[in-house]
């Protein structure tokens, strides 16, 4: 055990994300761009389209945040782009600041009403979002043509300032070395994004919002923030785009230039920063290379993001990086892991009342699901809840986890009264939970999967990012997949899925743990690991509420045994009792459970 | 009294064409969880399909409407296989991306062959409209009222008291479940996206002889008629229809007494205001997924 600990402790600190090969070689790259382009004879007309492309780009990262991480639509970047631009057009032109502030202006604007937005709309399902976002695109257009006084309507905005060196405004190699260093400097934000903290919040509610809520993360406050910061984006594309062209006019910020910004992030592939720049700067050659399209270029977007969503759904960039996957597999993380630290070590005061259910019920209409149900669950128990179907087993676990809300009664975790509380703020509480029908986060990786889990609020794990990733690979290890850290959950087996979940939970360090029918769908020989791992978390001080179907699982593992029929508890206690118990035979009697 | 009785009945004429495409919405919607962002321009075909028949062709009026009418369930179908089918297993967000392609598609499409310039279609009755005391009834707008009614009673005739409609609600509520159950979910939500074109053709049709005929004149319209399905209560047809009438005397008197210019706005100020404080809407969306 010490050798082990020992190893772990010497095994190379994991290599920051802002130090990866791909980080280092866009800035690498954004820095010899920006520092030799200027320097080559180039024609006006290629300045500009450069110019254009690099500032386009960053608003189209700003989409890569909010749609490729978050999974959040957003068909109003155009009008983002136009605050920007107008902050600075107006800014510069009409009131005389200087560039740099009038800059600063746009992107807290946009940002500002971005998150306006997004805390409007983003409480409720993604089609809203979709169509508040085309209509606030719309709103944009009209202020910007009919309130002329203010935006000079329609003629649009000329004699737009630049920033000045040595008393003389930038001139066009220096204006596109600032544009193209901007762009670098976005793009590896949004390329170390995925991987931190806020990042994953992201990813795992783009993948599984349920779940993300359950396992703990504000899913409506990480939406909010990729939706400000994907509008913080739009703004200093378009404060950038303006100064550039020294004019802007309200047709550049239309609802048709807002889709030109999305078919760019989906032609490229809305995953990678890689992606928005690639879409970008071929949407933005392409029409120079096919003038014969003007006519019908829009329609031949239109054309486009459904081939695109049909044929290629993660863009040029996602089906290069997943041809580079299958030939140059990441190798799985070296070094010996630690044993998981569980905080719940000690069956400390065992017979503490962990749980407590009290006259519990949910009425879905007419239909009493769950009717006055009370039980208490005590530490280091293994509590299972079993009864027929329909008997309202998940719709209880539901209450729990707060997915739905009670009718009536309390539920109270550790003395403290979940009412009212969100999934991630119960989940904060020491709350873990797996779900019936596996509910993991399926396009990111195990270890990732699990990291979620571990950070949860209030979880308290020591020193960072490193300790993070150490304590997720130690709760994998703890269910013995340790070695498939860096599989995507997708192709995994579907008993080591459910053990993900699992583990997923444990890296919370959860006071209790939900396990939705844990056994269900797995063979012979994987339930007597599950029984086995049951044990084992057991011995380590843990509590467990157990929903299950499988009588021998239940009788194997459970303290003790709540059993529910229509909605009703209508035993509770040791298990050689319950399941003795007249009305309970009688329960499953009915459903041919008791010849067993 | 007499000019806001006027703006009140412009309003619910108005607001009844939301109504109307707002039904079509709320048809797919239910049939397959996903909005159709080109549920606009479903009027748009419609009326181009009057415009070359009747204009362009000089088939008589009537002619015209029965093979618009029989052209408009083909392109509902081919709508279906091209742009909804092949993402039906892949979540809202890619068919919702698809389907604002294709209404990109559409309009740029119709606007490359047909240029900018919009066109006018005849009224469908020869009469003007008559007086009621101090309000003049226009004749298109009683006509577009009528056919919203007869549209919203068969349509629930149709849910309801056949079977066919209960095989379309089974869909709508659980796929999967529809298909052990034997339901060719494929082809409801087929009979969905026909019926549903249909309709919006019509839509477009009877609006025409109003609004001029234009490449964007649905997706306008698909907007509004959106945010009054929000405001009524998303995939409620009573919503859809009371949302739809209240925007349109909402917004008809906004422009009489607020601001001409911002017509447009008050309709998003509405729908803003509703997200912020009843996000359900007037009769409610069941917003929950089950764990």
């Amino acid at each position: 055990m010490t050798a082990r600990l020992l190893a772990a402790a010497a095994a190379p600190a994991r290599r920051p994300a802002w130090l990866s090969p791909a980080a280092v070689t866009l800035a690498a790259a954004g820095l010899i761009a920006a520092a030799a382009l200027p320097l080559l004879p180039m024609r006006a007309y290629l300045v500009s389209l450069l110019m254009q492309a690099s500032t386009y780009a960053i608003a189209v990262l700003g989409l890569t945040v909010c749609l490729g991480y978050a999974g959040q639509i957003n068909l109003a970047q155009a009008a983002f782009f136009g605050m920007g631009a107008y902050a600075v057009g107006l800014g510069t032109a009409s009131f005389g600041l200087p560039f740099w502030l009038a800059l600063a202006i746009g992107v807290a604007v946009a940002a500002f009403l971005g998150m306006a937005l997004g805390l409007a709309s983003l409480r409720v399902g993604g089609h809203y979002l979709a169509m508040v976002t085309i209509s606030f695109q719309t709103i944009f257009s009209l202020v910007l043509i009919n309130w002329v006084a203010f935006t000079h309507g329609p003629d649009g905005v000329p004699n737009i300032a630049r920033p000045t060196w040595l008393g003389r405004p930038f001139d066009d190699g220096q204006y596109l070395s600032l544009s193209i260093l901007a762009l670098a400097a976005v793009g590896l934000f949004v390329l170390v994004l995925p991987n931190t903290r806020l990042g994953r919040a992201m990813r795992a509610l783009r993948d599984n919002e349920l779940a993300a809520g359950v396992v703990g993360v504000d899913t409506y406050r990480t939406k909010v923030t990729a939706f400000a910061l994907s509008s913080l984006l739009g703004g200093l594309g378009g404060g950038l785009f303006a100064g550039g062209f020294s004019y802007v006019s309200p047709d550049q910020f239309t609802f048709g230039e807002s889709v030109v910004f999305l078919t760019m992030a989906l032609l490229g592939g809305v995953g990678s920063p890689f992606g928005a720049m690639l879409g970008t700067a071929l949407l933005i050659l392409l029409p120079e290379w096919l003038r014969f399209l003007k006519a019908i270029y829009l329609a031949v977007y239109g054309a486009a993001v459904i081939l695109i969503m049909v044929f290629m759904p993660d863009g040029i960039w996602g089906f290069v990086a997943a041809q580079r996957r299958r030939w140059w597999r990441a190798a799985p993380p070296a070094g010996a892991v630690a044993p998981l630290p569980l905080v719940h070590q000690a069956p400390r005061d065992a017979g503490r009342t962990v749980l407590a259910v009290e006259d519990l019920a949910k009425h879905f209409g007419g239909l009493k699901a769950l009717d006055g149900v009370s039980f208490l669950v005590r530490a280091n128990d293994v509590h299972a809840l079993i009864g027929p179907n329909g008997s309202g087993k998940t719709t209880l676990l539901n209450m729990l986890s707060g997915l739905y809300r009670p009718t009536r009664g309390r539920i109270v975790l550790d003395g403290r009264n979940l009412a009212g509380l969100h999934p991630h703020r119960r989940a904060g509480l020491g709350l873990g939970r797996t779900f019936q029908n596996i509910r993991l986060f399926g396009a990111m990786t195990v270890l990732e999967n699990v990291t979620v889990g571990a950070e949860r609020p209030n979880n308290a794990i020591a020193d960072g990012e490193g300790g993070l990733a150490r304590h997720a690979l130690a709760a994998l290890d703890f269910v013995g997949l340790a070695d498939r850290a860096g599989a995507q959950c997708g192709s995994l087996s579907y008993g080591h899925q459910r053990l993900v979940e699992v583990a997923r939970t444990l890296a919370g360090n959860p006071t209790l743990i939900l396990l939705d029918e844990p056994g269900a769908g797995l063979n012979h020989g994987e339930k007597a690991e599950l029984v086995a791992l049951l044990k084992r978390l057991k011995g380590h001080g843990l509590t467990i509420l157990i929903i299950d179907h499988d009588m021998s699982l239940v009788e194997q593992v459970a303290d003790r045994i709540t059993v529910l029929d229509f909605g009703r508890r209508i035993a509770d206690g040791l298990p050689g009792e319950v399941l003795r118990h007249p009305d309970v035979i009688a329960a499953y009697l009915g459903e041919g459970h008791a010849a067993s | 009294m007499g000019i806001f009785l006027q703006l009140v009945f412009t309003g619910l004429g108005v607001g009844s064409i939301y109504a109307l495409v707002a039904l079509g919405f709320v048809l797919i919607y239910r049939a397959t969880n996903v909005v159709n962002f080109a549920q606009g321009d479903f009027a748009m075909v419609g009326a181009f399909a009057m415009v070359v028949l009747t204009i362009d062709f000089g088939l008589p009026y009537w002619v015209g409407i029965v093979l618009t009418i029989l052209v408009l369930p083909l392109f509902g179908a081919a709508f279906n296989r091209a742009v909804y089918f092949p993402l039906r297993n892949r979540g809202y967000l890619p068919v919702i991306i698809s389907t604002l392609g294709a209404s990109i598609f559409l309009e740029n499409g119709m606007l490359a062959a047909y240029g900018p310039r919009p066109q006018m279609l005849p009224p469908i009755f020869a009469t003007q409209g008559f007086t009621l005391g101090p309000v003049f009834l226009d004749s298109q707008y009683l006509v577009i009222l009528a056919t919203t009614v007869a549209m919203v009673a068969a349509q629930y005739v149709f849910f309801e008291r056949t079977l066919i409609g209960k095989k379309l609600q089974a869909t709508s509520q659980d796929k999967e479940m529809a298909s052990l159950l034997g339901i060719p979910v494929a082809r409801m939500i087929m009979i969905t996206f026909i019926y549903s074109a249909t309709l919006g053709g019509l839509a477009g049709i009877l609006i025409a002889p109003i609004i001029f005929v234009s490449v964007g004149m649905g997706s306008a319209i698909a907007l509004k008629a959106f945010a009054a399905s929000i405001i009524g209560g998303f995939g409620d047809v009573r919503g859809a229809i009371v949302g739809g009438l209240a925007l349109g005397v909402i917004e008809t008197l906004g422009a009489a007494y607020v601001s001409v210019p911002f017509k447009d706005g008050f309709a998003f100020l509405v729908l803003f205001c509703f997200l912020l404080a009843r996000p359900q809407g007037l009769f409610g969306e069941r917003i929950a997924e089950k764990a």
